[in-house]
């Protein structure tokens, strides 16, 4: 018997039976995710994932780093928003060890959480171009994610696994030139957005493709854990830095976006919108981020009482949970992530039955996953 | 002005002195065989060339630009690369079909080239039925894409050459039906005839709109037929990997691609010969020196430059635009390309009958 | 009849000025060479656009007269999340005759670095540093381990 495919979720039932595997190497899934999916000519008729082919136990490893060397293993989950994962591990240190954090390492935090968002965005908007077809969006995203990573490099040393937020503030203090080349990072993406509008949002091409494509109700979207852009599309209200504020969102000014189709193109409005929100964000930060430290007076050693804290984040892709019990050693006990793809990846059968291989594809695209992510 | 029947009657006399009647046929026909098939490669290494530098600098980015000057050499470094790859068969292909596939497509794409008039004295065979003939030895091409497709036992090419049945065959139909629109306004299917009756105006300015609606369901439908994005539902790189030539390694793969380059040109030199005036050079009126000064370039470049004015429109479309689900392709055919190019020859014959065009 | 005459040529006319819009925009970028923003590596080795703070590789500072600042604590093995630095440390005997612990090899494996920084972090004397250098690729896996002391060196006066 394959342990693998269980008897009652068998694809393949006859011989007639058209079942081609997507994946795992496979120029649209980004990465290694593997699908089997059953064709009636180009009608999909089931979707079944296969995990597990990037799994590195994350998990496993973090019980074997103390409580400052967990966080950066993060930043290989969800690569794209690296400081978001790092962000919630180190707000789950930081509640139990109970450590206040400073202002400024707060501003800092959410500077470089929004960042994240608009690059991974960006790269999102890229890749979608390059799903659906049009390869010239892949290369005007990654010239502006390009710039964005270029303000990490300046400040945090490395691009894409930053470990740069560490408990108890940030890793080390803003490079000089930080402000300045992000207020003339905005003023130029805030022109180029309008590249992206014309190049993809008004194409009736694009249109046709996404609209009314991979429908996904409210009502499911929450029975299978979406959350993050992806459920917000579907009109489910689940921002965490609106409904949890945490690092201090709940002074700033920001929209909660939602489009209530559910479909393709409503995931991607949301993420437009939301490229715009993050840049508002910014924008009210960048121009008075208060002086002082950048991290919290902490022991070498870092060692939490007997107990389970629960924190979560919105990363670009949705909500991150990270569920940490602490036997009061210096070791973590067990860490639990909660990712956002893995849920969105048993949505997917749901979302694309009926439709064609192209929508899949575009629905696939609009989920935004990351490999790594799902599989931990 | 510029003839080459002179070098072709050179050619012939020196020829005809030295054999018989039979071997001066022979031989001329193994010269003109191997020019072909150099300007052949030629053209398709242009083509390539061009392709990688205009979605380079569309995508802002260089292009290639280490190899020869500028990176002219690259795509010959790329075919001998392709050269020296293992021609690998799947075992579970039908080996026959699987190595006359892209045979199949290249000899067709060849043959097609015959009527071509490249200027008034260089064309291989002028046939009265040219066009007809182009158009009829074109869609052989869906047959090698098919055979591709079912011997490679591979599902993805399998999908991608249906795929590529069903759009060939629909797109024909549009296509044709907008040739026709030239073919009934000029009186003839001899290409050399077409040219001539645009020898005061390109049929694009002469033609007002029924020739412009021809003209765009032309480029539409032609892209379709060539499998380019953004209709390349036969390749759908991120949908089935490669489509229909996804098992295909090496020289195979380069005679894939030789071919659509190949066809791609076709396809543009077709639609300069027949909207835009083949070799004809750009005539206003009465302007007498703006005339001269027209006359005095080339035909072959007047023909060439129309044909890569087309094949850059071409590539301009690849290189912005999504492709389309399959669905859509055949709505966009059947609901909107068909239905226009109907009315739209309908209303050209009208005219021809009435007498009103010009 | 009218109306969906209207309807039809409508949305084609719509479609295709949206079409046009996406075109305008490439033929901006063909015809801009400006905005092209490859870098031309490697002839641009010398002036790599590359932050201050690249994270390379770790390296240990010397000042003119090979001296460093590593008391040899241990602090940034014991930091390090993947085992990367190892130090074997030695007694030395200093000038007023007392033994004291000195580094003898300050061993990287460079090709078991996250790039995390958090070595460098933990360092209570600062001293190890990043460099900026990024091409470490080799066909030898052994000359990825690196001895981060210069030979002969030792540790500066005063560096407790
Ligand atoms: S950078 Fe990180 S992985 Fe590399 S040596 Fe330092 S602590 Fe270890
Ligand atoms: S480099 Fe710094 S942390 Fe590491 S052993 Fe030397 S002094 Fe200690």
């Amino acid at each position: 018997m394959n342990i693998f495919e269980p008897e009652n979720k068998k694809l393949v039932e006859s011989e007639q039976d058209f079942v081609v595997n997507v994946g795992p190497q496979h120029p649209s899934t980004h990465g290694v995710l593997h699908l089997k999916i059953k064709l009636e000519g180009e009608t999909i008729k089931a979707v079944q994932p296969h995990l597990g082919y990037i799994h590195r136990s994350i998990e496993k490893m973090s019980e074997a780093g103390s409580y400052r060397q967990f966080s950066y293993l993060t930043s290989r989950m969800d690569y794209l928003s690296s400081h978001m994962n790092n962000q919630a591990c180190a707000l789950a240190v930081e509640k139990a060890i109970q450590v206040e954090v400073p202002e400024r390492a707060k501003v800092i935090r959410i500077l470089m959480a929004e960042l994240t968002r608009l690059a991974s965005h960006q790269l999102w908007w890229g890749a979608m171009g390059l799903d659906l077809g049009a390869i010239t969006p892949f290369f005007i995203g990654f010239r502006d994610r390009e710039e964005i990573l270029e303000i990490f490099e300046d400040t945090c040393g490395t691009r894409l696994t930053m470990n740069y937020v560490v408990p108890g503030g940030v890793m080390v203090d803003l490079h000089p030139d930080f402000q300045k080349k992000v207020v003339a990072f905005l003023g130029r993406f805030k022109k180029r957005i309008k590249e992206y509008d014309d190049l993809v949002t008004g194409n009736i091409i694009f249109e046709q493709r996404t609209k009314g494509v991979g429908v996904i109700s409210a009502e499911d979207a929450i029975s299978y854990g979406c959350s993050g852009p992806v459920a917000r599309a579907s009109g489910v209200s689940c921002d965490i830095r609106k409904l949890h504020p945490y690092d201090g969102y709940e002074k700033l000014e920001f929209k909660e976006c939602i489009e209530t189709e559910g479909d393709c193109f409503a995931r991607y409005k949301v993420r437009m919108e939301e490229m715009k929100e993050s840049v508002k964000i910014i924008e009210q930060l960048i121009d008075n981020i208060p002086e002082g430290d950048f991290q919290a007076k902490t022991k070498n050693v870092l060692k939490p009482p007997k107990g389970e804290w629960f924190t979560r984040v919105e990363t670009a892709r949705g909500e991150l949970g990270v569920y940490l019990i602490s036997d009061g050693t210096m070791k973590p006990y067990r860490v639990k992530f909660r990712s956002p793809n893995f849920s969105h990846v048993s949505a997917l059968e749901h979302m694309s039955k009926g439709g064609k291989i192209g929508d899949l594809v575009a629905i696939m695209a609009t989920l935004d996953l990351v490999i790594p992510d799902v599989d931990r | 002005m510029y003839d080459f029947s002179g070098v072709t009657r050179g050619i012939h006399e020196f020829l005809s002195g030295h054999f018989s009647p039979l071997g001066v046929t022979l031989w001329e026909m193994v010269i003109a065989g191997v020019v072909l098939l150099l300007s052949l490669v030629l053209i398709a290494f242009t083509l390539g060339y061009m392709e990688r530098k205009v979605a380079a600098f569309m995508q802002l980015r260089l292009g290639p630009n280490r190899v020869g000057f500028r990176g002219t050499l690259q795509i010959v470094a790329d075919t001998l690369k392709l050269l020296f790859k293992e021609t690998f068969v799947p075992q579970a292909a039908d080996k026959m079909l699987f190595n006359l596939a892209p045979i199949i497509m290249v000899v067709v794409t060849m043959l097609s080239l015959a009527p071509i008039p490249f200027t008034e004295t260089l064309q291989f065979y002028d046939m009265n039925i040219g066009v007809f003939y182009v158009s009829a030895v074109t869609s052989i091409g869906v047959v090698g894409i098919l055979m591709a497709g079912w011997s490679s036992n591979n599902k993805y090419s399998l999908l991608g050459a249906m795929r590529s049945g069903a759009q060939i065959v629909s797109y024909e139909l549009s296509a044709g039906l907008s040739i026709i629109v030239i073919v009934a306004l000029s009186g003839s299917m001899q290409f050399s005839e077409i040219v001539q009756s645009q020898a005061n105006g390109w049929w694009i300015f002469k033609g007002h709109i029924p020739v412009w609606i021809a003209f765009v369901v032309f480029l539409i439908a032609g892209t379709a037929e060539l499998n380019r994005a953004p209709f390349d539902m036969a390749e759908a790189e991120s949908e089935l990997t490669a489509g229909f030539h996804t098992e295909y390694p090496g020289m195979r793969f380069a005679m894939f691609l030789l071919a659509e380059y190949l066809n791609m040109f076709i396809l543009a030199a077709i639609g300069a010969t027949l909207f835009l005036g083949g070799w004809m050079p750009l005539h206003i009126g009465n302007l007498e020196g703006f005339n001269k000064v027209m006359d005095f370039i080339p035909p072959l470049v007047w023909f060439m430059g129309k044909t890569f004015l087309i094949v850059f429109i071409i590539m301009w479309f690849r290189w912005t635009f999504p492709r389309l689900r399959i669905d859509q392709l055949l709505t966009l055919e059947w609901k909107f390309l068909m239905p226009i190019s109907l009315v739209n020859l309908i209303l050209v014959a009208l005219a021809v009958i009435l007498g009103l065009h010009f | 009849m009218i109306r969906y005459l209207a309807m039809y040529f409508g949305s084609i006319i719509k479609g295709v000025k949206s079409l046009l819009k996406g075109m305008r925009l490439t033929g901006y970028y063909f015809t801009h060479h400006k905005e092209i923003i490859t870098q031309q590596y490697p002839e641009n080795r010398d002036n790599v656009p590359m932050g201050d703070r690249f994270r390379g590789e770790v390296v240990m500072l010397h000042n003119e007269s090979n001296e460093h600042r590593c008391t040899g604590c241990t602090a940034c093995e014991i930091a390090c999340p993947n085992g990367t630095i190892k130090i074997i440390s030695k007694w030395e005997v200093n000038a007023e005759g007392k033994k004291k612990k000195a580094i003898d090899q300050f061993v990287y494996h460079l090709g078991m670095c996250t790039f995390c920084n958090l070595c460098i972090v933990s360092c209570p004397t600062d001293a190890i540093v990043m460099a900026k250098d990024f091409e470490h690729s080799s066909y030898d896996r052994k000359t990825l381990t690196k001895i981060l002391n210069k030979p002969g060196s030792k540790i500066e006066t005063g560096v407790e």
